[in-house]
């Protein structure tokens, strides 16, 4: 058997990841040299192992349980703030760094595992990139801030295609930034909640939809 | 007798199983319900699922969220361990380099095997899935009739449990009364792709899977099962009091610690275990079968993985049942003066003719099902609906340009979320940010559709496995190498699948995900990746056209049998193991009745 049916906006199944390590790749480069103009070093090399191929499936993890966390201090707080510009706290559900997706980021890109290495370089880079942005424009780090400062870049960034030529690769880090964050926050207990899951609980019967669901979908 | 360490093994057996999956478990659950002492050889360690299993557990549990990595390729908590497309230290190679022409190869080193993460689509094949070659011209007829493996369907799916309804649609078999349970009912997505692909003609109907829908009927199916044998009965009611009813949640991918699904780990090895009959010795890498003069089997010899000792033990016959490519592997391994190209294979045809499932799926956004009234759609950890192939009469006429149906699978709902939940979605909201993006989530989540083409190939002279010449794996025994080639009939398959699940979106008002690839090369899966590999020693009617009899019994070797996918004639659209399970059964019934009238 292979799952055959995903039902995701972009399920991350291998042929997606290689895909995606491609794109990467390639989108890196270019972010990579925008960055290397600032001066910004190059991600150091990891030598940690993973989970190996038969791991203890029942135990409860968290980021840093199996590898070591890498990023640093000031990268955390960056990457928090840019976390809560994505996911901030609404009526439904906590904002993103409430529930320690930092941290998941950082276990993200520190993981010994092909395709991580790049997001490490995307994500890192991309991070130097908005301190430095935010410098530029504002002379104040990007925690610094204030909301209508940070979205002032997040704007310029948000989407891929309408981003000028300056700031395409700044858009491709964000996209994939926002991936990682949404991905962090909405596998939580807080983040299923807030997206409108309801299962994983043992319940007695199947009784397939709710009347009111049909009826929305004309079905009745 | 139990599970053993290989100092414990008796000096002989009646049978050994070597495999602990679909077709080792059948064999040996078969065989020990009917007094025969068996070794069962499993390559894994053992494994407990009741244990085990990460019931409950989120994603945000796991490391990296549970999604996949080289280690664990369905996902962290999903149950295969030491395994996946490469095992370490165990490699296989491919005889091209052209990506096309590669195979790929998912194996699972535990006990139980691939049976613990199964999808469980439990599809009998049709009569007209037995005789393909004599309504097309293409392929190979098998030596058998639906109705010869009618009443082991029956039975497997009242020993194992299966969910389902009869449609009485063409080569889509019914099952009598009392065999199947009831279907779990249709999520959201599910009635609606059933309302609006009827306008298109598809029937959705649901699917047969091997979950529990209600518990079993201890007190009546094990007497419909074992007939005349009061403690087979006795041994299955215990089992099956022991087997929970699903209690819709947690997917099947990751196993059952309530027994509630099939896996070889919670259906045939603990009544098994309990007749006393079967010895188990897990981490046991078999090498070869040995041979006496008179050319009959003695048994086999397998590197105990836990010592790397090498032990040598016996039985009166050998069942392999190590998956197919795996028990070719072992034949072509079982080398000697009188079978100097593997034993068994007088025919040269071992290794021969192996087949995968045509694979190609497209997705789809279907706005109709934003912003629907929270509910939960965990159902029975899987599909609950599919399509049967619908297009017979338009195939027969010639108009569809390939030879073989497909069936689609296809998934949809409100699902625990994962990495991908909201990953892709700055397309649909041009890059929305901040609450703007957290409603859009809410927006479009469980509105995404995937569907997934399960096609039959016709075997070919280019899709083989033979031994490489110089590579071996860890323990000194050479490897498989593959050679693969897809027909025109299958890749135009693909193509029409791709068509075929952009009709059905855009009549459910959806739009694709990507646009439908029209060149079928490009739309199907690699081989091996829909993990539906089967033949190698395929059965046959004539000594030098094929391995085995019907009864998966060698031509060569009166008393080695073959009872896993290596067999398979065809490869119909309907997943294998179920048909592996029901072969299995009756080769044992058949070995069993030789073994007594001493014919092995």
């Amino acid at each position: 058997m292979t799952p055959t049916t995903h039902v995701s906006p972009r399920p991350m199944d291998r042929r997606d990841a290689i895909k995606w390590m491609l794109t990467a790749a390639a989108s890196v480069s270019v972010l990579e040299a925008s960055a290397s103009a600032q001066g910004v070093a190059s991600s150091p090399v990891l030598n940690s192992k993973g989970y190996g191929t038969d791991p203890d499936l029942v135990k409860l993890y968290k980021p840093g349980d199996v590898w070591p966390l890498t990023m640093t201090p000031a990268q955390t707080q960056t990457a928090a703030a840019l976390c809560d510009v994505i996911i901030p706290a609404d009526a439904k559900g906590p904002s993103a760094s409430a529930v320690q997706v930092p941290a998941f980021i950082d276990e993200w890109i520190s993981a010994p595992y092909p395709g991580h290495d790049n997001d490490r370089k995307i994500m890192l880079d991309g991070l130097t990139w908005i301190d430095a942005e935010s410098q530029k424009r504002f002379g104040a780090d990007f925690v610094n801030l204030v909301t209508r400062q940070k979205n002032a870049i997040c704007d310029d960034i948000c989407y891929a295609p309408n981003a000028k030529p300056e700031f395409r690769p700044a858009a491709q880090f964000f996209r994939r930034f926002r991936d990682l964050t949404s991905g962090g926050y909405y596998t939580t207990p807080e983040g299923m909640k807030d997206i409108g899951y309801v299962g994983n609980v043992a319940i007695e019967t199947f009784e397939g939809p709710p009347r009111e669901v049909l009826e929305k979908l004309g079905l009745v | 007798m139990p599970l053993i360490t290989s100092s414990k093994t008796q000096p002989s057996y009646d049978v050994i199983v070597v495999g602990s999956g679909a077709a080792g478990g059948q064999t040996a659950y078969t065989c020990v319900m009917e007094g025969a002492k068996v070794l069962m050889l499993e390559a894994g360690r053992n494994y407990d699922p009741v244990t085990e299993t990460p019931m409950f557990q989120n994603n945000s549990q796991a490391p990296l969220r549970g999604s996949s990595t080289v280690d664990k390729p369905f996902g962290f908590h999903d149950s295969t361990i030491d395994g996946g497309w490469q095992v370490p230290g165990e490699p296989y190679t491919s005889a091209s380099k052209d990506p096309a022409r590669e195979f790929w190869w998912w194996r699972a080193r535990m006990l139980g095997g691939r049976t613990n993460h199964w999808g469980r689509i439990s599809l009998r094949n049709g009569q007209y899935d037995f005789k393909p070659r004599s309504r097309d011209g293409l392929g190979l007829d098998w030596p058998l009739d639906y109705a010869d493996v009618a009443p082991y369907y029956d039975k497997v799916e009242m020993l194992i449990g299966v969910y389902g309804d009869n449609n009485n649609l063409e080569n889509t078999p019914d099952s009598p009364e009392g065999c199947l349970q009831p279907p779990p009912a249709m999520r959201a997505g599910e009635q609606l792709a059933r309302a609006r692909a009827r306008k298109l003609g598809l029937p959705v109907i649901p699917i047969h899977r091997a979950v529990l829908s209600r518990k079993q009927d201890h007190e009546v199916l094990p007497k419909k099962i074992h007939p005349n044998n009061p403690r087979a009965q006795r041994l299955l009611a215990d089992a099956m009091k022991a087997r929970q009813a699903c209690f819709w949640a947690t997917p099947c991918g990751r196993g059952c610690s309530i027994k509630a699904n099939y896996q070889s780990t919670t259906v045939h090895l603990p009544p098994a275990l309990a007749s006393g009959n079967l010895d188990l010795v897990t981490n046991a890498m078999t090498r070869e079968v040995t041979m006496d003069a008179a050319g009959k089997a003695t048994g086999v010899v397998y590197i105990d993985k836990t010592t790397g000792e090498e032990h040598t033990v016996k039985a009166k016959v050998v069942v392999l049942a190590a998956s197919s490519a795996e028990s070719v592997r072992i034949m072509l391994n079982s080398k000697s003066a009188r079978y100097p190209n593997g034993i068994a294979n007088s025919s040269g045809l071992v290794g021969k003719y192996i087949m995968d499932t045509v694979g190609a799926s497209l997705g789809g956004q279907i706005p109709a099902l934003e912003n629907l009234p929270l509910h939960n759609e965990d159902g029975a950890g899987g599909a609950h609906v599919y399509v049967p192939w619908w297009l017979y009469k338009e195939q027969q006429a010639g108009k569809l340009g390939f030879a073989r149906g497909y069936h689609i699978e296809f998934g949809s709902g409100r699902q625990m979320p994962n990495m991908g939940v909201a990953a892709g979605l700055d397309s649909y909201t041009n890059g929305s940010y901040g609450r703007k993006f957290k409603e859009d989530a809410r927006r479009y989540y469980g509105t995404f559709m995937g569907f997934a083409g399960r096609g039959e190939m016709i075997p070919n002279d280019d899709s083989f496995c033979d031994l490489d010449p110089v590579v071996k794996d860890k323990w000194g025994i050479p490897v498989l190498r593959f050679h693969w080639k897809w027909s025109e009939h299958e890749t135009r398959q693909a193509a029409h699948m791709q068509k075929t699940f952009a009709e059905v979106i855009e009549a459910m008002g959806g739009k694709v995900r990507a646009q439908p690839q029209t060149d079928g090369a490009k739309a199907i899966e690699p081989g091996g990746k829909i993990i539906h590999e089967v033949g190698g020693t395929i059965m046959g009617a004539d000594t030098k056209k094929s391995v085995t009899n019907q009864w998966c019994q060698t031509w060569d070797v009166k008393n080695l049998f073959v009872t896993d996918g290596g067999p398979f004639c065809s490869n119909a659209d309907k997943n294998p193991t179920l048909t592996i399970m029901a072969l299995a059964w009756r080769a044992s019934d058949y070995l069993l009745q030789e073994l007594k009238k001493g014919n092995l």
